[in-house]
């Protein structure tokens, strides 16, 4: 299981990492095998304010759609807007190219309630 | 929870990396390697399907033929050795099941129904059947059922039998002997639109088969396959999924199946659907393209201007493609190609368009 130790997660399976005072946020390598060919990504406009625990986009593989939960309040800043055309990324590098939104925290003390990658590594074992 | 059963071919592919659902009471996989690199694999050579959960029942007896053309849509008075696609329908029209009719002779029929309509099916068939001098055997637990879909199918067949299945027209079917298995059936039909076989294989020399394809499948690339492709596959070719895009509340005039009603024979539901055929329906299954971004899936709302007048029974992203494709319900005024109307997809509008289908078309 590739759950990088510099990485925040959520027990939905995002990620988020620090960067500067943006925290960037994706799914999980865990969340892309499990969802399998991912085929739409649909995310929020820069401006946008997201609210830690809701969801704030979509993802769809072939079969399934699933939502995207905010790991973390605060005002988007960024999308990733290639993610639109070439929704694959997702598959083959989620913790990286495949990043989905910058947000600006509203309250950066969140982050460190986010789940640790030890943490995040029981709760994927758990749910096998 | 009821415990779920599992096919012959359980381990087989459980060691291949099969990822397993529930299905028609079954765990079967849903993937293995990836969906669309399975979905391509049988576009372009060869896929292997385990369908054990469809259902298997003969009818037979001296009025078994009368039984089957009260009991099904389509004409099966054919040749032995003839397959026939058909649907089963109530007294109002509305579709118990679709299914293939083998005719194996003269007083005894083969039929391969849904494996989740298993029950619901065979209690329909035995109701009707005692209407005639004719008997039911449900042998769906002695059977299991193998897909070989693909360009490459006939290739890889002709490395394990004898039986000339390349020269098999659509729609036929033969028992013959395969990966040194006696009286496997042979059956020219699929669910994909690529040429291919189902065989009908007995749960003893059920294993054998299997590895005796996937053995001379080797070096053609076969690819393990699972539910997901399946549905991918069959969706390309806008065949319709018993439980999504037919049920009891539609029948199958509206379903856009009236070549598989016959008219000139008499059977349960028929004078609904004659006066339907004769009137038109009030609403059609069609196909749909996206004309702006979205996946339309099973259950979201079609709308014209606003108001709700639609279903979509089936949706998804067609590998083949490359682009989302839908089918559903919609007004017959709606149903022609070009007409345009609204998917809800998560509360927003999206505009689709029907297109003619089906949607892939194999390159001759």
């Amino acid at each position: 299981m590739n759950i990088p130790e510099n990485l925040r997660y959520t027990k939905e399976h995002e990620w988020a990492r620090k960067e500067g005072n943006l925290i960037v946020v994706g799914i999980t390598d865990h969340a892309q095998h499990k969802l399998g060919d991912i085929v739409f990504v649909e995310l929020p406009a820069a401006g946008t304010q997201i609210k830690a625990g809701t969801t704030f986009g979509t993802v769809e593989s072939v079969k399934a759609v699933s939502d995207l939960f905010a790991p973390i309040t605060g005002e988007v800043v960024e999308s990733n807007g290639e993610l639109a055309n070439a929704p694959e990324t997702v598959n083959k590098d989620a913790h990286g190219a495949a990043w989905m939104v910058k947000v600006k925290p509203a309250n950066p003390a969140e982050y460190d309630k986010l789940l640790s990658a030890l943490d995040y590594k029981k709760l994927c074992e758990a749910e096998g | 929870m009821s415990t779920l059963k599992r096919t012959p071919f359980y381990p087989l592919q459980a060691e291949r990396g099969a990822r397993f659902v529930p299905f028609a009471g079954y765990e079967l996989p849903v993937q293995f390697e990836g969906l669309i690199a399975e979905h391509v694999a049988v576009r372009t050579g060869v896929g292997i399907f385990d369908v054990s959960h469809m259902g298997e029942v003969v009818i037979e007896g001296p009025q078994a033929l009368d039984a089957v053309q009260w009991l099904v849509t389509n004409n099966v008075d054919v040749d032995n050795g003839k397959a026939v696609y058909c649907m089963m329908c109530r007294e109002d029209g509305g579709v118990v099941d679709d299914l293939i009719v083998y005719r194996e002779t003269k007083d005894r029929f083969f039929l391969c129904i849904n494996g989740a309509c298993r029950e619901k099916d065979v209690g329909h068939i035995r109701t009707e059947a005692k209407k005639f001098n004719a008997r039911v055997h449900d042998l769906s637990d002695d059977y299991s059922q193998v897909a070989l879909q693909g360009p490459k199918a006939d290739l890889l067949m002709s490395r394990i039998t004898g039986h000339p299945v390349g020269k098999m027209a659509s729609f036929t079917f033969a028992d013959a002997e395969v990966a040194g298995v006696p009286g496997i059936r042979i059956a020219r039909t699929g669910y994909t639109g690529e040429s291919g076989v189902e065989l009908y294989v007995k749960n003893a020399g059920a294993t054998t088969v299997w590895r005796g394809i996937m053995e001379a499948g080797k070096d053609l690339g076969l690819a393990l396959c699972g539910l997901g492709c399946r549905d991918t596959l069959r969706l390309e070719m806008k065949y319709p999924l018993y439980g999504n895009d037919l049920d009891l509340d539609h029948n199958p005039i509206e379903a856009q199946l009236g070549w598989a009603v016959k008219l000139k024979k008499d059977f349960l539901g028929k004078p609904v659907l004659e006066a339907m055929k004769a009137k038109g329906p009030i609403r059609k299954w069609v196909g749909f393209k996206m004309l702006e971004r979205g996946i339309p899936r099973h259950g979201y709302e079609i709308q014209k201007a606003g108001k709700g007048v639609g279903v979509v029974t089936s949706g998804t992203h067609s590998p083949s493609l490359n682009e989302p494709i839908g089918a559903g319900y919609v007004p017959a005024e709606l149903s022609s190609i070009g007409s345009e109307f609204e998917v809800i997809i998560r509360g927003k509008p999206v505009l689709a368009r029907v297109v003619e289908t089906p949607f892939y078309k194999r390159e001759a």
